[in-house]
């Protein structure tokens, strides 16, 4: 059957999660963007949420099934208040999420009460590289065997809050495929960057950029154990979360840029009287349903484990990357001059919005 | 029921049927027809009717008791719109043209079922189960007035004492016209529903629908169309002169108030219909790049679906690119069709799926052209076909403009008078 209500858990769930969006990342975004500094307390509270805590089962310290729909539900509304918070706020997700999709019991046993049982606490993951074609199928860094340890070389970028960090899960390249490493923060050759990465948008977060070099670890910190896993449901994961992450922050534009020309008065008119802005209005809503729609039928896909979810994901988080870039750049038009004064947040939404298109590895469902 | 996507049983099973009429009853006739404009396409339609007879419908159109749900078995939500739109997307997978050929009721049916009283849907819509094949449609465009409906000239006067309707006017662009009111040998007795006004002073508000039936002396065929595309539907204007209707063929009051109920009912029509064309516009586009993916793996071409899309070529990125328009386009007319059958308002997102497959059809079936090159170009294939036909999507059933219009509309919360 086909079917579009969300059941009533995830309603309440997103309620929950709009409210925080609302009230407290949307309001706390414009300062924590000029000053690159995110209020922990912020955090703390979108953490309390307890979206991650939801999708790990009791024997883990949780109190819930990872759901992919729910997940995709959830962070499109946790960025529709701010995309860096939101990323904050679900980092150790980049960690656990992929212990729990992929790792060993053991690991599972060690890892997942440590992330989430207590206060939000810097567990993150390594996937970006600093290059032109970056390809999560094909990574620059490298791992290989040597008796009971792992030898990782390379260099990563874009790691959220890698400088507190105490587990880094590092993606590298082991003979042709990408798999996921647990790297401790005392492990010799592991360098952080003192200065965080700069870049376009999402000022607020601290991303930095992390070194391996012949960082051995463990043989059993690699995801999964000794035989490894498999790097395509934690890539779908990582693509659905950003395509339900550029659907929230479309959205904010679109619903900000609608009110605005509701508002705004031209030639004795509201500007949204014009066909030439209600069109453009009309566009955008009608390409944020179209992604939405596609990521909730990938997500759904992934749940039911559809074999072509993979692919699946991959449109949707292709597609949103292209929907996002179109609508914010529209919300930054129909606000005309005012949308390139940094007082609306729509020029900040836009130089967002480019970044869809590299920001897979930032967050995962 | 929580989010999910799979498809009713129901509809896989006739998907799977509907292939098969695709195939064998339509793409080996496309070719053909498009170049014989108005030949009629006998076989299709008697084999289509003679199969609906078989499985106890008598068209496409929706059947409330058929889908569960009200008068169902109460247990399994309504799909009928669902079942619909699949059908529709399948078969105009195989022909558009020729899907608006099958017989039954079409929009004709569907203004019927929307806004007529039980005695009226009765009366109106047993036929389409009757031994002959037999079609319906709808008129409501005039040269003067297009997406415009309110500016309809079509005049219908009371005649105190007959007590019938007498129409005036002309009505063009109607889709198989010639099919529901020439009394073909083949054809069981069709009608139209023509929109016309009851009080020309009252605006939209006088507007009314009102079931004309075949062999009604004053109404006929004035003109048949000749077309960029979908040849083998019959496109023709209807001239009514002094036509006779009786009183009880008035769809909704036959008494003006100051509301514009009557025109409401035309675009409550209209948000039951519109996710259906689309549907259909989207069964071209599947056409299209299926076959553009077929000449493509022929040619050695593959399409790496997960590279990032800096490591891709240009076909691969337009590949990938329609696919993800006609997927999404999918989805956005799925849920505006279960919101139809779940009854709840979908004035928005029928529209919104208009607008996307309307572009989305148009851009596919564009760039399949482009990029097969001279295969594309050429009357060899029907690439070039598919081309021409998909453009009626975004122009029948209200144009991508007025789509917009209605969605903007509803987004931004205003009237047709804030924004015109």
């Amino acid at each position: 059957m086909y079917s579009f209500d969300p059941t009533e858990e995830q309603q309440m769930l997103v309620e929950a999660v709009g409210k925080y969006a609302v009230n407290d990342l949307r309001t706390a975004a414009r300062e924590a963007e000029e000053t690159r500094e995110l209020p922990k307390k912020l955090v703390s509270k979108g953490w309390e949420i307890g979206l991650l805590q939801a999708s790990v089962p009791e024997a883990y310290g949780g109190f819930g099934e990872r759901n992919a729909v729910t997940g995709v539900l959830a962070v499109e509304e946790m960025a529709f208040g701010d995309l860096a918070g939101a990323l904050a706020v679900m980092t150790p997700s980049l960690f656990a999420t992929p212990i729990l999709l992929a790792g060993s019991e053991e690991q599972k046993q060690t890892y997942l009460p440590r992330v989430i049982e207590g206060e939000w606490s810097p567990y993150t993951a390594a996937l970006i590289e600093y290059t032109f074609d970056f390809d999560p199928n094909a990574l620059k860094t490298t791992a290989a065997l040597h008796g009971e340890e792992y030898i990782l070389n390379g260099e990563k970028a874009f790691v959220p809050f890698a400088k507190d960090a105490g587990s880094i899960l590092v993606y590298a390249n082991l003979d042709g495929g990408t798999q996921g490493f647990i790297v401790e923060k005392e492990a010799a050759g592991l360098t952080i960057s003192e200065e965080r990465e700069k870049l376009m948008g999402l000022n607020a977060l601290p991303l930095y950029r992390v070194r391996l070099e012949n960082v051995k670890i463990p043989a059993v910190n690699r995801l999964g154990g000794a035989a490894g896993h498999d790097f395509a449901p934690i890539l779908a994961s990582m693509q659905l979360a950003n395509a339900a992450t550029a659907v929230g922050v479309a959205n904010a534009a679109f619903e900000y840029s609608r009110d605005y020309a509701k508002e705004r008065e031209a030639f004795g008119v509201k500007i949204a009287q014009k066909q030439a802005i209600a069109f453009m209005l009309a566009e955008m809503r009608t390409e944020i349903e179209a992604s939405r729609l596609l990521t909730w039928e990938a997500a759904w896909k992934l749940d039911t484990g559809k074999e072509d979810a993979w692919t699946e994901a991959y449109l949707a988080c292709t597609g949103a990357a292209d929907m996002v870039m179109m609508v914010t750049d529209r919300a930054v038009q129909i606000l005309g001059g005012h949308g390139y004064i940094r007082e609306h947040p729509v020029e900040m939404w836009m130089r967002e919005g480019r970044g869809f298109a590299m920001f897979t590895g930032l967050a995962i469902v | 029921m929580p989010i999910e996507f799979e498809a009713p049983k129901p509809i896989v099973q006739t998907q799977f049927v509907l292939k098969t009429v695709a195939e064998e009853m339509m793409r080996s006739r496309s070719r053909y027809f498009d170049e014989h404009e108005h030949e009629i396409p006998w076989d299709y339609i008697e084999f289509m009717h003679t199969a609906m007879k078989a499985i106890g419908v008598g068209s496409l159109a929706p059947k409330e008791k058929a889908s569960g749900g009200e008068g169902g078995n109460g247990k399994r939500p309504p799909i009928a719109y669902q079942v619909l739109a699949s059908q529709i997307e399948m078969l105009s997978w195989g022909d558009v043209g020729m899907y608006l050929v099958t017989p039954g009721g079409g929009l004709g049916a569907a203004a019927v079922q929307a806004a007529g009283t039980p005695e009226q849907k009765a009366k109106f819509l047993a036929r389409f189960v009757g031994e002959k094949p037999t079609i319906a449609a709808m008129c409501m465009t005039e040269a003067g007035a297009g997406s415009d409906t309110a500016s309809i000239r079509t005049r219908a006067v009371l005649d105190e004492n007959t007590r019938e309707w007498i129409l005036n006017g002309e009505k063009i662009f109607v889709t198989s016209g010639d099919k529901s009111i020439t009394e073909y040998e083949k054809l069981g007795k069709g009608f139209v529903v023509v929109w016309a006004s009851i009080d020309p002073s009252a605006g939209r508000a006088g507007m009314r629908a009102f079931v004309v039936e075949a062999g009604t002396p004053g109404v006929k065929v004035a003109k048949l169309e000749h077309k960029l595309g979908i040849r083998v539907s019959d496109t023709a204007s209807i001239s009514l002169v002094d036509a006779r209707v009786p009183y009880d063929h008035i769809l909704g009051s036959p008494t003006v108030e100051k509301t514009t109920t009557g025109f409401k009912g035309a675009m409550a029509t209209f948000d039951a219909t519109r996710p259906l064309v689309a549907a259909s516009g989207l069964g071209v586009a599947r056409a299209a790049l299926e076959f553009l993916k077929e000449k493509l793996a022929e040619n050695g071409v593959q399409i790496r679906y997960g590279l990032p899309r800096q490591k891709l070529t240009s076909i691969e990125r337009d590949v990938i690119e329609m696919d993800i328009m006609l997927k999404s386009a999918w989805l956005m007319v799925v849920k505006a069709v279960w919101m139809a059958d779940n009854k709840k308002p979908n004035a928005l997102e029928s529209s919104m799926s208009k607008v996307k497959a309307g572009d989305g059809g148009t851009k596919i079936t564009q760039k399949v052209v482009e990029i097969l090159g001279p295969l594309g170009y050429s009357r060899e294939f029907l690439a070039e076909k598919w081309f021409r036909d998909s453009k009626i999507t975004d122009i029948y059933e209200g144009t991508g403009q007025i789509n917009r219009l209605v969605v903007a509309r509803q987004i931004l919360g205003y009237s047709g008078k804030e924004l015109r």
